[in-house]
């Protein structure tokens, strides 16, 4: 047999009354934000009825709309927090997550800022139609598992065992009437309460969740954003190789050609000071090679372009001096997207520059996995730790590219170390 | 003494004919890909095989490819690997074997002709030659161990040349310095990193890359 006294349906009993209260309390907050000018007017009608002249009724109602001017934005920011706990509720107890739908802003704003949300962001205003739905339903509906259980265990089975109780008066009230019907309402309390939880997460997810269009919005939001940068961020690569064009190999070669025509002069009547003039030449060819040499590893690496992702964070590790231990599996791994790996690679690239230049670490640990179709890079290093992508312009760069390819950074960096970072990116085999 | 050459572009395959040939090679096959290659070391049995490392039709890592399925189908052969860019980890590749007679260079080595053809002489004859640039990168690499602090800047000098391939007479004439001397430095630093100490010249360069870790 079932036994109704499971702890988890007497938690559920437990949390549909905070959930209750939650409702109450939001409805409470659209009373205020609706009800105020209603009230003012009623009151000043109610006043000029009873007795009062017209301007004093009037005043009385104009200084209750400017109290009312003054509770509305404080009543409105409290909507997004309350809103908030109520998904982080639903999630946690009525298994129904829902993912925060609200609209990214600009900065700043101020004391108007939540009444400015209502006016743009659709999700403010179903944040304001859930609080008074749920405050209607929700607050009482959810209550009924609490009175039942309150009413079983005290009203009826508590009158049978503490005398101070009065027993319920219904006609046959015998004892035994009396604790079979208590016991029924108790039962009935504690199994509809997870049923009530449930039925609740479901009403919040369609009130509260991201709307259909809401989704759309938040997504073109973001990919407008992405684009800006990753535009942005492409020009400044163009404008970086032309300066480094300019100020290296197309000087060095303008050097060498000057060089090779003095050379040339000077070859009759002093062969010497033209072979040292040759020599110099070709030193700057050399220099020039190098110069170009290094600006194509910063544009793509030749062994990313010979071998893929995980060969070219092999190369990395050799190149770099830290013990690097690098675990991968290349055939699951096997050749993304060039513009994919060519993110994953310049993001690892960067993550190990860091690990060498500030974490004073020993060693780092480097893992390429892909799941499903994530690919997943994990940069570890048993350095001092304490990095922080608000702190630090470098990791919000590699955010900020990895976000062109929806790609997202996580840091767990405790001062004292280790720090793990971890860089997903959504692929598909080429 | 007979090579065969593996080089896309046609300047630069033509440029290496010349120069091996005002040295007194013979060019017996100039390939422009990894399967020519292959099969004229096959029908050439050449003294030495120049691959550059990119070659069509992939222009990825073929000529790399080709030249260590050519060791493999003829143990030993001489293999010298020409990039635009060196890699320790194609260094690595090449020198997995513990086995001699391999180079990997820079193309820009090929502007210092004497140098150039005597790295192709080396690599012929069972020894080796690394790229200053792969040997600096290993080094510096290795700095944080330790025990190459323990070496004095001229034995470092000493010790990258030596990791290049170099005889101790060619190390002595770099340094302009006796070849005594070098002597001396080389068995200092054999001391200091606890090498095994050897007259062989090759077998003394492979035991200092692989103290480097190529």
């Amino acid at each position: 047999m079932r036994k109704p006294l499971r702890p988890d349906r007497v938690l559920a009993v437990a949390q549909c009354l905070a959930l209750a209260v939650l409702a109450l309390a939001g409805l409470g907050l659209v009373l205020v934000m609706a009800g105020g000018p209603a009230l003012a007017i009623g009151i000043s009608v109610a006043l000029s009825g009873s007795g009062w002249r017209v301007a004093q009724a009037l005043g009385v109602a104009a200084a209750g709309l400017a109290l009312w001017a003054c509770l509305l934005p404080a009543a409105a920011s409290a909507i997004r927090p309350l809103a908030t706990m109520a998904r982080a509720l639903s999630g946690r107890w009525c298994q129904a997550p829902i993912a925060a739908p609200y609209l990214a802003e600009p900065a700043g704003g101020g004391l108007w800022r939540p009444i400015a949300q209502l006016r743009d962001d659709p999700a403010a205003r179903r944040d304001l139609a859930w609080m008074a739905v749920d405050g209607c339903l929700g607050g009482v509906v959810l209550l009924v598992p609490v009175v039942a259980v309150v009413a079983g265990l005290v009203v009826f089975i508590g009158s049978r065992v503490l005398p101070q109780i009065p027993p319920p008066a219904y006609p046959g009230n015998s004892t035994g009437s009396i604790l079979i019907a208590g016991a029924a309402l108790t039962a009935a309390g504690l199994y509809a309460a997870p049923w009530l939880l449930r039925a609740h997460g479901a009403l919040a997810s369609m009130l509260l969740g991201p709307a259909g269009t809401a989704e759309l919005e938040q997504r073109v939001q973001h990919l407008s954003r992405t684009r800006t940068e990753t535009i942005d961020a492409g020009a400044a690569e163009i404008r970086r190789i032309e300066r480094d064009l300019h100020d290296g190999a197309q000087a060095r070669l303008v050097a060498m050609g000057m060089t090779l025509d003095a050379a040339g002069n000077l070859i009759e009547e002093d062969p010497k000071a033209a072979r040292a003039l040759l020599f110099e030449a070709r030193d700057n060819s050399a220099k020039a090679l190098r110069e170009l040499r290094e600006l194509v590893r910063g544009i793509h690496p030749p062994v990313l372009a010979d071998r893929g992702l995980p060969e070219a964070i092999k190369a990395l590790a050799l190149d770099t001096p830290l013990r690097i231990h690098l675990t991968s599996d290349p055939e699951q791994v096997a050749r993304l997207s060039a513009p994919i790996e060519s993110a994953a690679y310049f993001a690892v690239s960067e993550l190990v520059a860091n690990v060498t230049k500030h974490a004073q670490a020993s060693q780092a640990w480097i893992d390429i996995r892909r799941e499903n179709t994530m690919l997943k890079i994990t940069v570890a290093d048993d350095g001092r730790g304490g990095a922080d992508p608000a702190q630090g312009s470098g990791l919000r760069g590699i955010e900020r590219r990895l976000a062109a390819f929806d790609g997202v950074l996580a840091v767990t960096s405790p001062p004292g170390g280790p720090t793990v970072i971890t860089v997903e990116v959504p692929c598909a085999p080429s | 003494m007979r090579a065969v050459i593996a080089e896309d572009l046609f300047l630069l395959r033509d440029g290496l004919t010349r120069m091996l040939q005002a040295h007194g090679m013979t060019v017996t096959a100039a390939v422009e890909n990894g399967d020519d290659l292959l099969s004229a070391v096959n029908e050439e049995r050449p003294d030495v095989a120049i691959v550059d490392v990119r070659l069509p039709p992939t222009f990825s890592d073929e000529g790399l490819r080709a030249a260590l399925q050519a060791r493999k189908d003829h143990p030993g052969l001489p293999i010298l690997v020409l990039s635009q860019y060196v890699e320790q980890l194609y260094a690595r590749e090449l020198l997995a074997g513990g086995a001699g007679g391999i180079g990997y260079l820079l193309k820009d080595r090929v502007f210092d002709s004497a140098q150039f053809i005597d790295a192709v002489r080396r690599v012929a004859g069972g020894g080796t030659a690394m790229d200053p640039e792969v040997i600096s990168r290993l080094l510096a690499r290795n700095t944080g161990d330790g025990s190459l602090s323990a070496l004095s800047p001229r034995e470092r000098e000493v010790l990258a040349l030596m990791a290049e391939g170099r005889s101790n007479a060619a190390i002595a004439q770099r340094m302009v310095i006796t070849e005594r001397a070098v002597a001396k430095h080389t068995a200092s630093i054999f001391a200091k990193l606890d090498l095994q100490p050897s007259n062989d010249d090759n077998r003394r360069v492979l035991a200092v890359l692989a103290y480097l870790g190529a």
